[in-house]
């Protein structure tokens, strides 16, 4: 039996966790105005309550997909910062090799099976590990993230309804922030909730969580998961945020009303996490703006040492393209 | 000796796989009852429900529920009924399951089969009767195979199933009723070797799936005014045997690739491009090639047998090598 032990940890664990994921992501921002990264990156600031919250329900044997906006998919699960930021810098040591770049970060010796840049391609392959596990009846739960945009893709349909009918077990968790790339999400969908609103039609109960706050995301996954692990099936889950930047660091968003953006920052699901913890008395004021300066400087640190790394020889472009490490196609 | 079809071919090296191998599971749509084709009868009363699944019309959940189960340690074998159909969940085979180790650095493998009728012959129009291997070989990261017999079919497709690689198997939908000898024991057929069936001195035939009966045929009939042909199966384009192909045309002087798929950018282009490249210096003729026609297959028996290469259009190119003066005005209108 895998993936049985849930994460033991406390708000004050998935605060820390969400903080790191912030900053290591405001930092990469930076990084990429200027000019240090290779390729696109997707930022989820504003939507680290999901992963941290999910991830927090998953045992060591579970499995997660997520997305190309999936740099805290991938650290929530432990994937080792240090390594996916020589991935984005296109250093040596990276996560992939040097071969996926931000949108392909995996770290399956986390459970962390990969981020998927085709909307929606990888919601099959998540289908198809929770199928393995009715297989060989190991207790694994699988979870897949995708956004909003993702509800009106071919291949969501086709998974969930497999999912269903074969009673999977799969935690399908919707971040909906509300736009599809820069369009609205509310103008191409004929329904109010992206996700929700779909799940009757494969005999789903529709399920809606606060996705900037934690603990309720936590609460509400934690239960989808036991059901996926009791033989119950999959849960359709959809957390509502919001995307605090544009759809990639290279677009600022200026089609968005600047009010609806600043009542989104009153939402940060990072301070208010932060505010909770002050109201529970776990932590004052003062301690979480000291972690809150130590988490900026140890990303400060990261970036500084990762900047000084080489770059990968470039002959490795020519192996891996097979599982032995070969990439030959004809004799 | 014990014979076999195609057809029951498939069956039995899923059989074999499956009896030898726990970890082999079977997706598809109507695979459980057989198989519109027939090709996995048997198979569910013989392993149970837990190995054999009947999915939805889903083409994109099948092939990506065949990539999670690989990448969760299985070896799934999905159907895709007609190669037609890889249009409907090509993300998944290109985007996804060619790509996933490499991109990944290594930490995803794919150990998977996906196998699909393909090619023309029986009248079933243009979405159904596609030969599209030279799809898949626009792909790195996918192997690709398509059995030309009985034999070849159960042994290839075995050698696919434990191969660690995703590979597409197309099983040639004319092929299905032709008879070989059947296998005795475990039979499995390497990836990548290409078979010598005819030997000959004059020119070399390249041959796949269903073309090297073509091929076959075609060397008889030259046979019969002198001329003698060698007849090789590529058998797999990925891995591709090209030091075969090399070694028998450096020999022969002389080569026709015979392709089903359309000639404006068929396998046989890529093949022609390594002789060309490589063998220059021993080629005494052009090389040629002969293909399916540059137009979707059309349903009357008539016009599919124009549009498709046969065993008539090969002895013309054939003899069109052999004939030097004639090489440049020989070419097809397709």
């Amino acid at each position: 039996m895998t993936g049985s032990v849930v994460q033991d940890v406390g708000l004050r664990g998935l605060y820390e966790q969400m903080l790191r994921i912030r900053h290591f992501e405001a930092k990469l921002d930076v990084l990429y105005r200027q000019g240090r990264v290779r390729g696109p990156a997707h930022l989820g600031i504003g939507q680290e309550a999901i992963a941290v919250g999910v991830a927090s329900t998953l045992g060591p044997g579970d499995a997660s997909l997520g997305t190309y906006r999936g740099h805290a998919h991938a650290l929530a699960r432990g994937a080792d910062p240090e390594a996916v930021l020589r991935e984005l810098l296109g250093r040596e040591g990276g996560i992939c090799g040097g071969k996926g770049g931000s949108m392909h970060i995996t770290s399956v010796a986390h459970g962390y099976y990969g981020s998927y840049a085709i909307v929606g391609g990888h919601i099959p392959t998540a289908v198809g590990m929770a199928w393995a596990s009715r297989i060989r009846r190991d207790g694994r739960v699988t979870a897949c993230f995708f956004g909003d945009g993702t509800t009106n893709i071919g291949a969501f349909h086709e998974a969930v309804n497999l999912a269903a009918v074969w009673s999977l077990p799969v935690v399908f968790v919707c971040e909906n922030n509300q736009y599809m790339e820069y369009t609205p999400i509310a103008d191409v969908i004929p329904v109010a909730r992206p996700a929700a609103d779909r799940a009757p039609a494969y005999g789903l109960e529709p399920v809606v969580v606060d996705g900037n706050d934690v603990e309720a995301v936590r609460q509400t996954v934690a239960r989808a998961v036991e059901r996926a692990r009791r033989g119950d099936g999959p849960t359709l889950l959809e957390a509502t945020t919001y995307r605090l930047g544009g759809h990639s660091v290279a677009d600022g968003a200026a089609y968005r009303d600047p009010d609806e953006v600043s009542a989104a920052w009153l939402r940060d699901p990072v301070v208010k996490a932060a505010q909770r913890l002050t109201e529970t008395g776990d932590a004052t004021a003062e301690e979480t703006e000291a972690l809150v300066a130590r988490v900026k400087g140890e990303m400060d640190d990261l970036a500084v040492r990762v900047l000084e790394a080489p770059t990968p020889d470039a002959a490795a472009a020519w192996t891996g393209m097979w599982s032995d490490g070969s990439s030959t196609w004809r004799n | 000796m014990a014979q076999l079809t195609y057809r029951e071919a498939v069956a039995g090296a899923l059989a074999q796989e499956m009896a030898r191998d726990e970890r082999v599971v079977l997706l598809g749509e109507d695979v459980g009852s057989g198989g519109v084709f027939k090709t996995t009868a048997g198979l569910r009363d013989r392993f149970g429900t837990d190995r054999v699944w009947d999915t939805p019309i889903s083409e994109q959940a099948i092939a990506g529920a065949a990539m999670g189960a690989a990448a969760a340690g299985l070896r799934p074998v999905a159907e895709i009924m007609f190669s037609d159909f890889y249009a409907t969940c090509w993300d998944q085979v290109a985007n996804e399951i060619a790509k996933a180790c490499y991109m990944t650095g290594g930490q995803l493998r794919m150990p998977l089969v996906i196998r699909g009728t393909n090619g023309g012959g029986l009248g079933f129009g243009a979405q159904h009767s596609q030969a599209i291997e030279n799809w898949a070989m626009c792909v790195p990261g996918i192997k690709i195979v398509s059995p030309s017999d009985p034999s070849d079919m159960w042994g290839l497709l075995a050698a696919a199933i434990r191969d660690d690689e995703p590979v597409l198997v197309f099983e040639h939908k004319a092929l299905f009723g032709t008879k070989g000898e059947a296998p005795a024991g475990d039979h499995v057929v390497g990836l990548g070797e290409a078979a010598v069936r005819r030997t000959g001195d004059d020119v070399t035939l390249v041959g796949l799936a269903r073309t090297v009966g073509m091929c076959l045929e075609a060397a008889s009939t030259l046979a019969d005014d002198g001329v003698s042909a060698e007849v090789l199966d590529l058998r797999t384009l990925v891995p591709l045997d090209a030091a075969a192909v090399l070694a028998s045309v450096r020999r022969t002087g002389r080569v026709v690739i015979v392709e089903e798929n359309p000639g404006q950018l068929g396998w046989g282009a890529g093949v022609a491009a390594i002789v060309a490249e490589e063998a220059f210096a021993d080629l005494r003729a052009p090389v040629r090639r002969v293909s399916g026609g540059n137009v979707p297959l059309p349903v009357a028996a008539a016009m599919e047998a124009a549009v498709l290469p046969s065993a008539d259009k090969v002895v013309a190119a054939v003899r069109d090598v052999l004939t030097p003066a004639t090489v440049t005005s020989a070419t097809g209108r397709g």
